[in-house]
């Protein structure tokens, strides 16, 4: 059988594994890659989320198959980029991360808001963030970094 | 054991659907949790498996004199960002789920997925939408009512897939979405509502209604629609106990986890009496 091939963190892997297995799985078992959560396993929370060539998709629910030949980002390899090095200093110098088990799913769905609105309105914010659950800081915290970020980091996105 | 397949074109797709009996995959966000396995373990699919999300010659949005033509594999965010498809679609659109979820789930897996629940689908009734599904024999065109067929029914044969979807334009002017659920971005429908008008001065051109959740498949009544179309507004109270009662013997919900019938059936009449309404105070 012919592998599958996707691009993960900028590098080409290859694998043999089972095409049906959920994105998340793979990625924290077979890569390691263990910053992908899995809060409720159905598409709600968005702790499991990961850039599908740069938009956010809940890996929950990906198979593998769908990443043949596309790009995938897991929060690993978008910790080594500069627009994150600006945006996880937003979220600590508001608060946006307390307990942290929803942080790496919300730097991905900022990330994929950003991109599509270097300069967001609070209703765009909301909009994209609906699928992001956190119970510590309120959403108004994470609602400031964003614009933090996209302050601080104009040009960037 | 279940074969996967990811054909690399359309075509090679529909090859092996003639030569098969798959589920098809677009987005999954559905199908993948209807066969959720135990933590770390593959779904359990039941059948062989075509995976079809990267069959990028059907992500499309064209727009054409007299209808829109949406490719199968187009996502739910990819129509969100088109700028000129009508409001009540988008409207209903973004009640799906978060744009983590939209960005890979498509309206195409809507349909095939026939759930009565489905927001997604409301607005294809609205505008008398038609679904053209293919084959390695051909295709053909049938109107959105015509391929589900009733709760998780749908007449699309197994040798063929939706390939697109063609909304009509319409010149409404006043257009409404309202959902009920349990709260926004996961709650799937208790009851949903369409409406659209196209009044001029005074006159009711086109007045259309769907409902969703509260019977097997939407509801779309043509006859109640067809006694209202001509009326002056300023009649259109009259006609409100009749529209009301009319309705009330077509919806038929149930009671489930997310409701129950006597609930559905009094906020479904609420939502059509409460758009007939606005149209009234608007003159």
């Amino acid at each position: 059988m012919k592998p599958l091939k996707f691009i993960l963190n900028d590098q080409p892997v290859e694998t043999h594994t089972n095409p049906s297995r959920r994105l998340l799985d793979v990625m924290r078992h077979d890569y390691g890659l263990t910053g992908s959560k899995e809060g409720c396993g159905e598409g709600e929370c968005g702790a499991c989320s990961v850039l599908l060539d740069g938009h956010a998709v809940n890996s929950c629910l990906l198979p593998l198959a769908s990443v043949q030949g596309r790009q995938v980002t897991t929060i690993e390899g978008y910790a080594k980029t500069q627009r994150f090095a600006v945006l996880k200093q937003a979220m600590g110098e508001e608060g946006g991360s307390q307990c942290g088990i929803c942080t790496p799913g919300f730097m991905i769905a900022i990330e994929s808001l950003l991109k599509k609105h270097p300069k967001p309105t609070d209703q765009q914010i909301r909009i994209d963030l609906a699928g992001n659950l956190c119970r510590c800081t309120g959403y108004n915290m994470i609602i400031k970094a964003v614009k933090r970020a996209a302050k601080v980091g104009e040009g960037l996105w | 054991m279940v074969k996967h397949v990811i054909p690399e074109s359309y075509r090679e797709a529909l090859i092996h659907l003639r030569d098969g009996d798959f589920h098809i995959v677009a987005g999954g966000t559905d199908i993948m949790l209807k066969y959720r396995n135990e933590a770390d373990l593959p779904p359990k699919f039941d059948r062989d498996v075509l995976y079809i999300l990267n069959l990028d010659e059907l992500k499309y949005i064209q727009s054409e004199a007299h209808v829109w033509r949406i490719g199968a594999l187009t996502s739910y965010e990819m129509l969100l960002d088109h700028p000129d498809l009508p409001e009540v679609f988008k409207a209903a659109w973004l009640d799906i789920g978060g744009p983590g979820l939209r960005h890979v789930a498509t309206l195409a897996g809507n349909i095939a997925n026939a759930s009565p629940a489905a927001d997604g689908i409301m607005p294809l009734y609205l505008y008398d939408a038609q679904v053209v599904l293919e084959s390695c024999g051909g295709s053909r065109t049938v109107p959105i009512e015509a391929v589900i067929t009733g709760p998780k029914q749908t007449a699309i044969a197994s040798h063929e897939m939706i390939r697109e979807i063609i909304i009509p334009k319409h010149p409404f002017n006043v257009t409404q979405w309202l959902k009920v659920g349990t709260r926004k971005a996961d709650a799937i429908s208790k009851v949903s509502f369409c409406g659209a008008a196209h009044v001029e001065p005074g006159v009711i051109h086109e007045l259309r209604f769907t409902l969703g959740s509260v019977a097997p498949t939407v509801i779309r009544a043509r006859d109640i629609e067809g006694s209202l179309k001509g009326l002056l507004i300023s009649e259109l109270k009259t006609k409100t106990a009749f529209v009301l009662n009319a309705y009330s013997e077509r919806i038929q919900p149930i009671d489930d986890q997310r409701s129950n019938k006597h609930y559905r059936h009094q906020v479904a009449l609420n939502l059509i009496e409460d758009f007939m309404t606005q149209l009234i105070k608007e003159g």
